[in-house]
């Protein structure tokens, strides 16, 4: 279990990482935190002629505030981000969610634009990043695009990153006052990869949900949202029977992988119980 | 004293300030690394193996496969004289035209590091012809089952069956019958560091020197030599640094032996270091039983009558030396020995299947013997309306039972269940637990609470591998040396993996010598230094090495106090040593210091009458008799919590109590028992080796095969009792397995407690939230 020779670069500045990747494309890969990349490697199942370390692009650390956005430097680390007062503030949905990923040791190599390019199903970011609706730069030499988080995951550990792009940073749109967000897992062990979870937001709650985006992990080939659900929590007063409604929907709107261990029908059983656990909080915490 | 003392390790201190040394810290001059080819599929026939292209880049030293090997090492079969008729498979260092299981090394690639010799491994094409798997012990057992082993009929290993009384009349008369099928799955014993080896063959003078990760260096020495055709004399087996072993480092495995060879075939040092994937698809593994069993109770809960059908598997050959039988001989004759019934019948079969070999792993045996009884009594209890802890001390041997032979076979000395039974309920308040069981049900919290009681087999006697055939050694000696400075150094069989025996052993010697603990220094784990002992398995280290260390102490006191008596013109009798002070044994007043006796001893012995016995080294044996085990008890009691939504089970409180016997050093047997609960969590709860139907390995990581981490586990109380053993003069018995013995059967009463209220149970470990689920049809 260990990898097999590659060649190693670490660039002083974006652009000489750009055009490092421009020459060497799908022979190179990025690294960054080294959390997905390292085991990968050692376990053979990656095989880079060339690694092109950004971890010193101090260009990709930022953390800003945009107008009616936050974006976040794709370099920014796990435990950056969990002890940001503007996230926690403006993005508790992110915030909620750092604490279910891995463990500390993890939290503090691992950073958002790596786990996002990882795209495993069970990503909490990438589920945040979806019922956030958030947008992905994606720069190379070419030039720099943005894509919507809903567009970027294609597959398990597929996106829409080209082998010569860098995911250079994340927008996410902050909220409004009275915006709802819960961020909910079910993991074996503290800090496993969960077996289902959600990442719910909605605009407002005036006794009806408004603005409802919910996005589901661990539950299919890639992180997706839930539309028919977030539907029908827009179309009626919440209440037991409306809950009970949405658990039963949602079921039919995950689409977990075959896994003798983890069942279909457990995941999709789960994806309900943290739907209905959600909700009742949202009415449990209601004003008035 | 400080026997009895809670003496932290030395050990402890480096191993935590990262100054420990283990095999893979050790580097040599013209070191080769050795990685293998290994099979991919469950079965599979081994054509022509091609390492040309391997062979042509740079830094790959050497493919070498079956036939390279075999003027070098020979085959062996793993049989035991004590069960005879056992199959015993012939296997190789490298797998020879059939491969058994997915990851049986089948090349040895070796290049100037390891990874290097991992693109050699990966550059070896090997024509394999993919044959069809067997993977469940039922399917094994079916005629048209393919047949791993082409000179068997089947692939039945073995079958055994032991009774007792009358057992079909005790079921028919019974007043109440409960019945559970039980299935345990595979798992292992997961070191942090994974096997290692490094070997170094002088071919001028003919000398082998091997450290390895390992429990046992001696048995490594004979198996090395003989194996390979040298001189016993010339192969000397270190074991350094030892990142915990389980069980798992000590048996002969196969790759191990590859470096063996490899080293003397290619005239340079070999280092193997187990990757976490190999470590999962080729260690030994454990369990994977399924049992079958019911009890019979008289209508006031007397136990009547117990019958056990246990059908396991070995895996793809029988483990070398020590075979794969243990596993289920113990279960059969092990299963509800802490009761009195005189009933029994109890069989076993042992399959062979595609999958890795079953080892001896920690606990060999017990938790499931210990699980299946404790899961009937309580379903007994149950069903006739009675308090499970009344039942069972109602049929608790106890008192004038005692001495005994179980029904099984296995010999109680003096087990003190309802001892630990009061202790417990001192610890736990039932009732309080059962008022906040029922107020926490009104609000949908299931809680549950879990007894276990059991019997832990330890320091295993001669007689069994003695008789079975095996060079295993049971005996033990050690070797006592007075420094000059009058100091010790104490040369032991027993080895130390992190559970700390070489502090209990250091205990034992400066009690029995006099001295403070620091004055003595515990060198163990070198074949050729050590005195010829059976390494640490099986909880021996305290009862056997222990002992052996006492007599030595005694000897090599009374020689010192002869000397002193000599020079003092005393009668040696009257004298006495306390703290390295020579004393009048009545007055307390101080004569002289052993160092002054070291002194003189060593360098001025003319100064000593010549007829005293003066030798300041001193070598005693200790071997038991006529027993095969040293029993133990005790009993654990596990609460948990059930999430109904989602399956997952929170540990909350977890005490044992226990009786070892006398206790050498509590903070020793505290944190062994601690271990053993965690690891028996494992197996409760995460733990499981799984395949998928074509017999690939599905959990070739942490990320699949989930250990027990401190997050998850609950703090765990440990109490004693302390029954000594009148079988030796120290009265210590093990205390390795107790921890692992008790906690799958008291979390799977817990558990099942906790579920009561739906009618629903389950007999299925590790209890996984999706089994836990469909037992109670959830999804």
């Amino acid at each position: 279990m260990k990898a097999p020779d590659f060649d190693y670069r670490r660039p002083a500045d974006l652009p000489a990482a750009l055009t490092l990747l421009a020459r060497h494309g799908a022979e190179a890969s990025i690294i960054a935190g080294g959390q997905s990349l390292l085991p990968l490697l050692n376990f053979r199942l990656a095989a880079p002629q060339l690694l092109i370390d950004i971890g010193r692009l101090g260009e990709l650390k930022q953390l800003t505030e945009g107008d009616g956005h936050i974006e976040i430097g794709g370099l920014l680390r796990h435990c950056d981000l969990a002890a940001s007062p503007l996230i926690a503030q403006a993005l508790p949905l992110l915030h909620q969610a750092i604490g279910h990923i891995a463990h500390p040791a993890v939290r503090h190599r691992g950073t958002i634009g790596g786990s996002l390019a990882m795209a495993d199903p069970a990503g909490e970011l990438a589920a945040c990043c979806l019922a956030l609706d958030g947008q992905f730069s994606l720069l190379s030499a070419r030039g720099q695009r943005w894509v919507a988080a809903g567009d970027f995951f294609q597959g398990i550990y597929e996106t829409a990153l080209a082998p010569d792009e860098i995911l250079t940073a994340v927008r996410l749109p902050r909220g409004g006052p009275g915006r709802i967000s819960i961020f909910d897992e079910v993991a074996r062990r503290r800090g496993d990869f969960a077996m289902a979870g959600l990442a719910l937001v909605a605009e407002a709650y005036s006794g009806t949900l408004h603005g409802v985006r919910l996005a589901l992990l661990g539950v299919a080939d890639r992180t997706i949202l839930a539309p028919s659900t977030m539907a029908l929590l827009e179309a009626g007063p919440l209440d037991q029977a409306r809950i009970e409604q949405a658990v039963e929907l949602i079921a039919g709107e995950a689409d977990p992988p075959e896994d003798p261990a983890y069942p279909p029908a457990y995941r999709r059983h789960l994806v309900g119980v943290l739907l209905r656990r959600t909700l009742r909080r949202i009415l449990a915490e209601a004003p008035g | 004293m400080s026997i009895g003392a809670e003496v932290p390790r030395d050990r402890a201190k480096r191993l935590l300030s990262g100054r420990g040394k283990f095999v893979d810290d050790i580097d040599l001059p013209r070191l080769l690394h050795l990685a293998f080819v290994r099979c991919p599929y469950a079965h599979a026939s081994i054509g022509a193996i091609d390492g040309a292209e391997a062979m042509a880049l740079p830094g790959v030293v050497a493919v070498l496969t079956a036939a390279d090997l075999d003027a070098a090492v020979s085959s062996w079969r793993a049989a035991h004289k004590l069960f005879p008729g056992m199959a015993a498979p012939e296997q190789s260092a490298l797998a020879r035209g059939v491969a058994r299981w997915q990851g049986e090394a089948v090349a040895g690639v070796l290049g100037e590091s390891r990874a290097l010799a991992e693109d050699g491994a990966e550059r070896v094409s090997v024509d394999w012809q993919e044959l069809p798997a067997v993977m469940d012990a039922n399917q094994a057992l079916a005629p048209e089952a393919p047949v791993l082993h082409g000179d068997m009929a089947n692939n039945l290993a073995y079958t055994a069956e032991v009774t007792a009384g009358d057992t079909e009349a005790a079921f028919e008369a019974a007043a109440h019958v409960v019945e559970e099928h039980f299935r345990f799955h595979r798992h292992s014993g997961i070191s942090l560091e994974p096997r290692g080896i490094i070997a170094e063959f002088e071919p001028g003078e003919g000398r082998l020197t091997v450290h390895q990760s390992h429990q046992t260096p001696h048995q490594q020495q004979d198996l090395y030599a003989r194996l390979l055709g040298l001189p016993e004399h010339k192969v000397r087996v270190i074991c350094p640094d030892v990142g915990g072993a389980f069980g798992l480092k000590h048996h002969l495995m196969a790759d191990e032996l590859v470096a063996c060879a490899a080293a003397r075939l290619l005239g340079r040092p070999v280092k193997f270091i187990a990757d976490r994937l190999e470590s999962f698809m080729a260690d030994v593994h454990c369990r994977d039983h399924e049992v079958r069993a019911r009890m019979a109770f008289s209508g006031s809960g007397e136990i009547l009558a117990l019958q056990v059908d246990d059908l396991f598997n070995a895996g793809a050959y029988g483990q070398y030396p020590r075979t794969s039988i243990a596993e289920g001989n113990q279960i059969m004759r092990l299963t509800g020995a802490p009761y009195g019934h005189g009933n029994y019948r109890a069989g076993l079969r042992m399959a062979f299947l595609n999958k890795s070999i079953l080892g001896h792993i920690r606990s060999v045996g017990h938790p499931i013997a210990c699980a299946v009884a404790e899961r009937l009594v309580d379903l007994g209890a149950a069903a006739l309306g009675l308090d499970p802890i009344a039942v069972r001390r109602q049929n608790y041997l106890q008192g004038d039972d005692f001495p005994r032979t179980s029904v099984g076979g296995v010999e109680l000395e003096n087990l003190s269940f309802n001892a630990c039974l009061d202790k417990a309920l001192e610890i736990i308040d039932m009732a309080q637990f059962r008022r906040e069981q029922a107020e926490l049900r009104a609000r949908n919290v299931y809680r549950g609470i879990g007894i276990a009681t059991f019997v832990e087999l330890t320091a295993i006697g001669p007689e069994y591998y003695g008789e079975g055939g095996q060079h295993i050694s049971a005996q033990e000696t050690c070797l006592l040396r007075l420094e000059a400075s009058g100091t010790i150094r104490c040369y032991t069989g027993a080895t130390d993996q992190g559970q700390g025996i070489d502090t209990g052993i250091q205990q034992v010697v400066a009690d029995g010598l006099g001295l403070a603990v620091p004055d003595v220094e515990v060198i163990s784990g070198d074949s050729a230094l050590c005195p010829m002992g059976g390494g640490s398995w099986g909880s021996r280290g305290a009862a056997l090495a222990g002992e052996a260390a006492m007599r030595a102490a005694t000897t090599l006191r009374r020689n010192i106090l002869a000397i002193a008596g000599s020079l003092l013109q005393k009668n040696a009798a009257d004298l006495t040593i306390e703290q390295g002070i020579v004393l009048d044994a009545t007055t307390d007043s101080a004569h002289m210091a052993v160092s002054e006796i070291a002194r003189i001893g060593h360098f001025q012995p003319y100064s000593i009458a010549e007829d005293v016995t003066a030798d300041l080294t001193v070598v005693e044996r200790y071997a038991s008799r006529g027993r095969l085990f040293l029993a133990g008890n005790g009993l654990q009691i596990a609460t948990v919590e059930v999430d109904m939504d989602t399956g997952i089970v929170t540990p909350l409180r977890h005490l044992v109590v226990h009786d070892c016997g006398r206790i050498l050093n509590p903070l020793l047997v505290r944190e062994q028992i601690r271990g053993g609960v965690v690891q028996g969590l494992g197996a409760a709860l995460y733990e499981e080796l799984r395949y998928d139907p074509a017999g690939h390995l599905l959990t070739g990581s942490f990320a699949d095969y989930l250990v027990p981490m401190a997050g998850e586990m609950p703090d765990i109380e440990v109490a004693h009792i302390e029954t000594p053993t009148e079988t030796s003069a120290l009265g210590a018995k093990g205390a390795g397995e107790a921890g692992t013995a008790g906690a799958v059967g008291a979390i799977l009463n817990a558990v099942n407690d906790a579920i009561s209220p739906f009618d629903a149970s389950i007999a299925e470990t590790p209890i996984t939230p999706p089994r836990l689920l469909r037992a109670l049809g959830r999804f």
